[in-house]
């Protein structure tokens, strides 16, 4: 008995430590790899661009081609929990993804990743109908005159430009010598985190969304075979994976639906089971630290948007006339009152039910990936990024356990945030269908 | 950063999953769930119910068999006095039959003895009338003849 839980401990550690090696792995090919990218840029490059790439190297302090430049844990935690137009494998394999963009004047423009011949940091090689990657995401180069045709790109630099106050990263692509300026797709925040609307908008099938739909698939055999079992065998006892599936299933059931939506639950039990599932299938699929996991699905706003935009529409669209007397004119209140406090309040309340719902995945979950991540960088740190041996190894020892530890607490985390998420629509939509009490 | 991207293939998986998964799993697990609740309700009530009905059966039997025993012993009490009763009875008949035929018989042996006696009687006299006869004849004619002749009668009495 003892031996064998001593066997288990053994394999948790060693499986943690793997993933540490999973994640540091990209880090280790990073600092091995520039010496390399530098000469295959001389080969593919003319003998002009051998000088020009020379005075790149020595010119400013960020450009990203740098090598032995210092080790950023923030940055590095942050391309990590990014989205991406590729999945990276290990060293300069990547899993070429579909690249679907729009430009408005000028329609779609459909290819792969594997265009752009992505290396380290998931920088573009090469630049395909006025398009590249830098930092993993497709970028458009500014410039017209690259708008048709293919050029090899030499590097791609990075600089932190301060404009009305506020600091943006700018990519630029260095093609034959010159640098293009690069710029982002288009993100929804208005300018208020560096993005804001540009010339294109990015609508491939990026890591996020190739997690997503392989997320979705895997749950769907999994709950297709356990719907089958279960009608199959209805009398006889659940096996495997029903007993898996449907104690959660009964658990959304009795202890989420039930007690938050009353009587009528049962009409919103499968968005209540769908929300559930989707979340903690990604939450657990964001936990494996190598290829077909690690993406940060649910640590990204525009998913938990959606999801939360969801559940505000069920919960209004369902609420009856007793909700909407309560949010909007509570009975029993004088009227100036009303006016003036309590609706808008309300109003507020309303919406800010769902922002609270949205943020807290997001957050919890981004959360989670980042002190992993920054766990893993201790290696890197102690280490200085592959300078210091005996640090490396300080590193490491340190980041085990702590890794180990964390990882434990996100798989916690995930079932946590699938089940507060469930619970929390659940009990908005019951406030939006209860019935009037009589006082 | 919300990315339009992402929100629209957000939307379009998690609407189709949501629909796809209703029909697909989560109706059908609903279902069969409620319906294996209610089953094992039902089989549980039925287990119940057959356990009260065991227990009852068995109380009735205990009492059909208390029953019995009691009854078994009263007729087992019944048999033993019928047979007394028919044994003291068998006695006193046989007793009483017994009695009737010493009786009968002493009767007999009396009717017999009685009759004995007068056919005795009646062949005494008869006797001692032709004695008498004979020696009323004899007398006539000599006195020594008629002692031994009375004698000889005598004799001859004695011999019967």
């Amino acid at each position: 008995m003892d031996v064998k839980v001593f066997q288990k401990y053994c394999i948790a550690l060693i499986f943690s430590t793997l993933s540490v090696f999973a994640y540091a792995q990209g880090h280790n090919n990073h600092d091995g790899h520039d010496h390399g990218n530098g000469s295959k840029q001389v080969q593919s490059g003319e003998p002009s661009q051998v000088t020009g790439q020379a005075a790149e190297h020595v010119a400013p302090a960020h450009t990203a081609g740098e090598h032995h430049e210092e080790f950023n844990a923030g940055e590095n935690a942050v391309h990590h929990i990014s989205d991406a137009n590729a999945i990276h494998i290990v060293g300069h394999t990547y899993f070429h993804l579909p690249v679907i963009l729009y430009q408005p004047g000028k329609g779609f423009t459909f290819t792969t990743s594997g265009v752009f011949h992505p290396h380290h940091h998931g920088n573009g090689t090469m630049a395909h109908h006025g398009f590249t990657m830098a930092g993993g995401n497709v970028m458009r180069i500014k410039d017209e005159s690259m708008a048709n045709g293919e050029y090899a790109i030499s590097d791609i630099q990075h600089e932190d430009v301060t404009v009305e106050g506020k600091t943006k990263t700018v990519f630029k692509a260095v093609i034959n010598g010159t640098p293009y300026e690069l710029e982002p797709k288009s993100t929804y925040d208005g300018g208020i985190l560096g993005g804001g609307i540009t010339n294109f908008y990015d609508f491939s099938i990026t890591r996020n969304v190739f997690t997503m739909l392989l997320t979705c698939l895997v749950l769907f055999l999994m709950l297709r075979s356990v719907a089958k079992s279960a009608v199959s065998r209805r009398n006889e006892a659940p096996k495997g994976l029903q007993n898996l599936i449907e104690p959660l299933v009964t658990f959304i059931r009795d202890e989420v639906a039930k007690p938050n939506i009353g009587p009528n639950y049962e009409k919103y039990m499968p968005y209540l089971l769908s929300a559930f599932f989707f979340i903690l299938g990604l939450n657990l699929i964001g936990q494996i630290p190598f290829f077909p996991g690690n993406a940060n699905v649910t640590g990204n706003i525009s998913v938990t948007i959606i999801l939360a935009v969801i559940t505000f529409i069920i919960s209004t669209t369902s609420a009856n006339k007793h909700f909407w007397e309560h949010t909007l004119w509570m009975p029993g209140v004088p009227a100036v009152l009303k006016v003036l406090i309590l609706t808008p309040i309300e109003i507020l309340g309303l919406f800010l039910k769902p922002f609270t719902l949205l943020l807290r995945l997001f957050a919890n979950i981004t959360a989670g990936h980042i002190v992993i991540l920054s766990f893993v960088s201790l290696i890197f740190i102690l280490g200085k990024s592959g300078e210091n041996m005996t640090g490396s190894i300080a590193g490491i020892g340190a980041s085990v356990p702590l890794t180990l530890f964390m990882m434990t607490l996100e798989l916690l985390v995930a079932f946590l945030q699938a089940f507060i998420f469930t619970m929390l629509s659940a009990s908005y939509i019951g406030a939006a269908v209860e019935e009037p009490h009589h006082h | 950063m919300p990315d339009p991207g992402l929100l629209f293939w957000t939307t379009v998986i998690f609407l189709i999953f949501w629909f796809i998964m209703s029909r697909v799993a989560f109706k059908p697990i609903a279902t069969a769930l409620k319906q294996r609740e209610t089953d094992i309700q039902n089989a549980l009530d039925e287990a119940k119910k057959a356990r009260q009905e065991m227990a009852n059966l068995q109380a009735e039997n205990e009492k059909l068999l208390n029953q019995a025993r009691e009854e078994r012993s009263a007729i087992l009490k019944e048999a033993k006095e019928a047979k007394d009763e028919i044994i003291s009875e068998a006695k006193e008949r046989a007793n009483a039959e017994y009695k009737r035929r010493v009786e009968s018989a002493m009767q007999d042996i009396e009717n017999q003895k009685m009759a004995a006696m007068v056919d005795l009687k009646n062949q005494a006299g008869q006797m001692a009338i032709e004695i008498a006869e004979k020696i009323i004849r004899k007398d006539l004619a000599n006195n020594a003849e008629q002692v031994a002749y009375a004698k000889s009668l005598a004799e001859s009495i004695k011999l019967n």
